[in-house]
């Protein structure tokens, strides 16, 4: 279909700037777009009949890898095998 | 640059985002709001389960006028209770383990007891400074006694869970140094130790659900005497 209309899943990497180009990046865009990435990803693995642990077990680990990102500089300054 | 072994507690900053804000966000996500089905899922089924128990034991000692405060009482539990256990995750920051957060929390709740009980029934409310069959001479002594205990209960909430997850989180950072560092030294020790490393998160998953539910125990219990 129409590039403005098509999920990013289905964005072939060259037409990513102008699809960037087409969506709507004012605060109210970004968070409905949040918020769909959100409902696409909950209703996929957790909103299902026989759910087990791996929705949510794959969200921790997001959060885990996210909040190692957001320590990374903190962290990549300690030097082991120094006595305090 | 050596790191102190504090330094897991500073509220690290990414591009002058705090980490604090996404990690105060982030049990949102894991608490869906469950539709209007009669069949839901199996995240809002058991999360619809855990909140019928602690709403019916933490409402069954209070009278009618305590059931407004079902709302806040077992939202504040289970915000506490998934902060404390999302920080035992490798990496994450635990707002819990900061003094300004838990007085935050305490001090206005305790307060909202303080002054129903005051404003509604006086009489009542500082009666409970005296304990009953309190031989008279005492008495002056006693009421200065129960005035500080009363007034330090704000200050007792927000420093005990301050103090049991910032020791809990401590202790696991200073095990595993000593596991770490023993590992090409010694290697059964370091095996011991990683055992009581076991041990230890085991433990720390109990404080956790504990401290958050003494909080809100402890705050029921004094809006009990005030409502």
């Amino acid at each position: 279909g129409p590039l403005s209309e098509r999920r990013l899943v289905d964005v072939r990497l060259g037409e990513l700037p102008a699809w960037l180009a087409t969506c709507n990046l004012s605060p109210q865009g970004l968070l409905g777009g949040v918020r769909k990435a959100w409902s696409s990803y909950y209703d996929k693995y957790i909103n299902v009949k026989r759910g087990g642990p791996a929705g949510i077990s794959m969200l921790l680990a997001g959060y885990c890898l996210l909040s190692y990102g957001w320590n990374y500089q903190h962290i990549s300054k300690i030097s082991f095998l120094v006595s305090v | 640059m050596n790191l102190s072994f504090f330094d897991q507690f500073t509220s690290p900053c990414l591009l002058g985002i705090p980490l604090i804000l996404l990690s105060m966000l982030f049990p949102t996500l894991l608490l869906p709001t469950p539709d209007n089905r009669w069949v839901t899922n199996r995240l809002s089924t058991l999360q619809l389960w855990f909140l019928h128990l602690i709403t019916k034991q933490l409402m069954s000692p209070l009278n009618k006028k305590g059931h407004k405060w079902a709302l806040i009482l077992t939202s504040l539990m289970t915000m506490l209770l998934t902060i404390n256990l999302l920080g035992l995750l490798p990496y994450t920051f635990t707002p819990t383990t900061q003094l300004s957060m838990n007085m935050a929390l305490a001090f206005p709740l305790w307060l909202a007891t303080l002054i129903t009980g005051l404003r509604n029934q006086p009489s009542i409310s500082l009666g409970h400074l005296l304990p009953e069959g309190t031989p008279t001479p005492l008495i002056p002594a006693l009421i200065m006694i129960e005035t500080t205990s009363l007034l330090i209960r704000p200050l007792a909430l927000g420093v005990r869970l301050t103090a049991n997850l910032t020791a809990g989180h401590l202790l696991i950072q200073l095990i595993s140094t000593a596991t770490t560092a023993l590992l090409p030294i010694m290697p059964t020790v370091s095996i011991l130790t990683s055992l009581i490393l076991l041990l230890l998160t085991i433990l720390e998953v109990a404080v956790a659900m504990i401290q958050a539910y003494v909080f809100v125990l402890l705050l029921s219990l004094y809006l009990q005497e005030n409502i």
